[in-house]
């Protein structure tokens, strides 16, 4: 995230991550603590600091691997710039987010799990963010946007740009 | 902290409280504002209204006569964001920032309070009071005590409701063995799902001779539709601090693991809060109360995999490694995380305890039924008027929760089902609304209690439909270790979804059932044993919605699409 800036934010990232694979070396116990963390300040995970996670940790790199691809918080591609996800459990599966998720994919020409051509959006569908009383809910970036319809959905994408 | 600090703080912290018990104010503020800061307010914009509150009690002068509070989960989620007006527990609905005007000029400068902003039930009576509201009335909050009631990670006000009274009663005066005998004598049974007795887990890990024992919280909550753990972990942190530290002086551990779910970020921020000052105040780490007693916890953030959930998975995310679950026996409490002996307890679980502790096991094997003592939250979603998170005494009947407290059908279309257990369990249909909700009752009907989700389903609602969406749900989430469940759950949703589809074929409902009840024998864990429960029990109340697809190619509901179908008249 936030790659192309001018800032020191990529060398922040990069100084926060070298401080966590310090903190775990040698302890393979802290190695999705250590995944999170990158996924967190790249974005994705890249391959290089894979193997370099493998190396630090004493972790085989098929494990490391293997624990990448286990789990849904982390991906192996760089997302776009903003992140939908749209929750697809069961109170708002029942109150119409079927009918969201159609919406969405029919303005953005993409599938749940891919990116847009142009990196604007990786849109996602997630089961249940403890919200179900305002089914169906969809964020953006962390921003909830409650009670969605497929109406809606033009217009609050709009504003991410 | 010294006990009698701790008693100290808690007389002063009390009278802070007062207006918000009942009593009259006894601090300094005359009003104290609450604004529901849970998940579901959160994502209705009660920041917005937070902060024009807080603007207007500056602009106004008022900010040295009325406290203004963030607060966890309060539970009407539907009527969010809530803003609440203590004393007197007036239950401000659908505030937005432009109502703050009002609330201020006529409630906090006047004292009357706000007509337009208060709930009326569907007959139109107006319940301006919390006790006055039909979706409270028949709560026994228990779990839920403190949640929506303070801020949830001041420790002061966490005291002030009797927070760490039960740690140091245990510390002070009960053998560990006391304490164990105490949780098995209150019926408390395990609410993550499969309802094993509390106090016998503990007993099985207190049993063990090791070097290291741990406690863990499973904050994991897969069941999508169930959010009371997000609910406790976000609005009352400390209650589940204060238990698993109970946990680890009666077991003879000194160290836990919560495990939290990173869809949950309000919950992860508040508990590593919450951990944090536990820790200054010397309520966590070396010497707890200045006892000999030692115990520290760790957070451990999920990474998004539903089978983290099942206990051996979770240990082995722990751990770094894939959540994959594997065999038992041994159990957690021989050999857990890092093959140590461990104790893992459900949120909800945890919330009950220090209250067993301080009221005693009688109190609360005096509430609910027969083998299911205590209460449960449930979290009633779907097409009922007022969803949000209940809190009942366990036995209560179906038809209460849902016309009672919710209100009833948002439609005002029919009932048909309460779906619950989540994709583990089954469904309650219309002709069993006045089933007690209880562990043996709904075990009968092929349901479960679960962890708690509730789904309503109206006459719209094609049971097919949604039982594809469990198994679709089951089959995405299945971890892939063991043949039944990531090939069979496959061979299943292809059936399911060719049914829905008006391409199902003769026999397709015996081939559901054979492949079901294979997959339930030979699955590894309780994912797949559990998998096939949402298509039995719907083939149970519901096959000839399924005959209605194969046969005659249609879906009687409306929901499915299937291509030249015309839809039923209902
Ligand atoms: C697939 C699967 C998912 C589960 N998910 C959860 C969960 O999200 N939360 C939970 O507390 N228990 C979950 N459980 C149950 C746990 O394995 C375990 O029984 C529970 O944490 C024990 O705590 P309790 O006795 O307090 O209920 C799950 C079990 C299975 C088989
Ligand atoms: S099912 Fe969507 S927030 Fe719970």
């Amino acid at each position: 995230m936030g790659a192309e800036c001018n800032c020191n934010c990529q060398a922040d990232s990069n100084k926060k991550i070298d401080e966590l694979i310090l903190k775990y070396r040698g302890n393979p116990n802290g190695l999705i603590v250590v995944l999170a963390a990158i996924q967190q300040e790249m974005g994705y995970l890249p391959k290089d600091l894979m193997i370099k996670v493998a190396e630090e940790l004493n972790v085989p790199l098929t494990d490391v691997y293997g624990v990448a691809t286990f789990y849904a918080a982390f991906t192996l591609r760089p997302r776009g710039r903003h992140s939908i996800n749209l929750c697809l459990g069961t109170a708002c599966y029942v109150k119409g987010a079927p009918e969201v998720q159609a919406a969405i994919e029919k303005e953005l020409k993409i599938k749940a799990g891919e990116t847009t051509e142009d990196r604007r959006f990786t849109f996602d569908v997630v089961r249940c963010l403890g919200a179900c009383g305002i089914a169906p809910v969809m964020t953006v970036d962390g921003e909830v946007h409650p009670r969605m319809t497929p109406e809606k959905v033009s217009e609050v994408l709009s504003k991410y740009e | 902290m010294t006990f009698q600090e701790l008693e100290e703080i808690r007389i002063k912290a009390k009278k802070a409280l007062a207006a918000r018990l009942g009593e009259e104010p006894t601090d300094e503020y005359k009003y104290h504002v609450l604004v529901c800061g849970g998940t579901g307010c959160h994502s209705s914009g009660c920041q917005a209204v937070a902060d024009a509150l807080e603007k207007a009690l500056a602009d106004e002068g008022l900010k040295n006569s009325v406290k203004l509070i963030q607060t966890g989960c309060m539970g009407a989620c539907q009527l969010g964001p809530v803003v609440m007006v203590y004393p007197g527990a007036y239950h401000y609905c659908s505030v937005k920032p432009e109502d703050v005007a009002d609330i201020v000029n006529e409630h906090l400068k006047n004292g009357r309070f706000v007509e337009r902003l208060c709930y009326r039930n569907s007959k139109g009576e107006l319940q301006a009071t919390m006790p006055e509201m039909d979706f409270f009335k028949k709560q026994h909050k228990i779990a839920l005590r403190n949640c929506g009631l303070i801020d949830p990670v001041s420790i002061e006000e966490y005291i002030g409701m009797d927070g760490f009274a039960a740690l140091a009663k245990v510390l002070k005066e009960m053998s560990p063995q006391q304490v164990i005998d105490e949780v098995k004598k209150s019926g408390l049974r395990g609410r993550g799902g499969a309802g094993f007795p509390t106090g016998l887990k503990w007993q099985f890990m207190a049993d063990q001779q090791a070097d290291q024992k741990y406690v863990i919280c499973n904050g994991d909550e897969g069941d999508p539709g169930a959010f009371m753990d997000n609910a406790v972990l976000t609005g009352d942190p400390y209650s589940v601090i204060e238990a698993m530290t109970i946990c680890g002086y009666a077991t003879g551990a000194t160290k836990g693991y919560a495990y939290i779910r990173l869809e949950y970020p309000l919950a992860i921020r508040n508990f590593k809060k919450a951990l944090e000052v536990c820790r200054q105040k010397g309520l966590l780490g070396k010497n707890i109360l200045g006892t000999d007693f030692s115990f520290d916890i760790e957070i451990r953030e999920g990474a998004g995999a539903f089978v983290c959930g099942e206990e051996t998975a979770l240990m082995a995310s722990t751990e770094g490694k894939r959540g994959e679950p594997r065999p038992r026996p041994p159990f957690p409490a021989v050999s857990g995380l890092f093959g140590k002996p461990s104790n893992i307890n459900n949120v909800e679980t945890w919330a009950n305890i220090c209250p067993i502790i301080l009221k005693g096991a009688d109190w609360y094997s005096g509430i609910g039924v027969g083998k299911s003592k205590g209460t449960k939250v449930f979290a009633l979603a779907g097409k009922v008027v007022n969803s949000g998170l209940v809190e009942v005494p366990m036995g209560i009947k179906l038809r209460e929760v849902v016309e009672e407290i919710g209100g009833g059908i948002a439609s005002g279309k029919k009932f048909k089902a309460a779906q619950t257990g989540g994709p583990s369990g089954g469904c309650i249909p219309a002709e069993h609304f006045d089933t007690p909700l209880d562990y043996e009752t709904l075990a009968s009907l092929g349901s479960i209690v679960g962890s708690g989700g509730l789904i309503i389903t109206d006459e719209d609602t094609c049971m097919v439909d949604l039982a594809k969406f469990y198994l679709g749900f089951t089959q995405d989430e299945s971890c892939g270790k063991c043949t039944p469940c990531r090939i069979g759950t496959k061979r299943m949703l292809e059936i399911m979804e060719r049914i829905s589809k008006g391409l199902g074929r003769e026999g397709d409902i015996e081939l559901l059932e054979e492949l079901a009840y294979m997959i339930k024998q030979s699955a590894l864990c309780g994912l797949g044993q559990t998998a096939p429960n949402p298509i039995l029990s719907t083939l149970k109340y519901y096959r000839d919605e399924y005959e209605a697809h194969i046969k005659d190619k249609t879906c009687p509901a409306g929901v499915c699409k299937i291509r030249g179908a015309k839809k039923a008249t209902s």
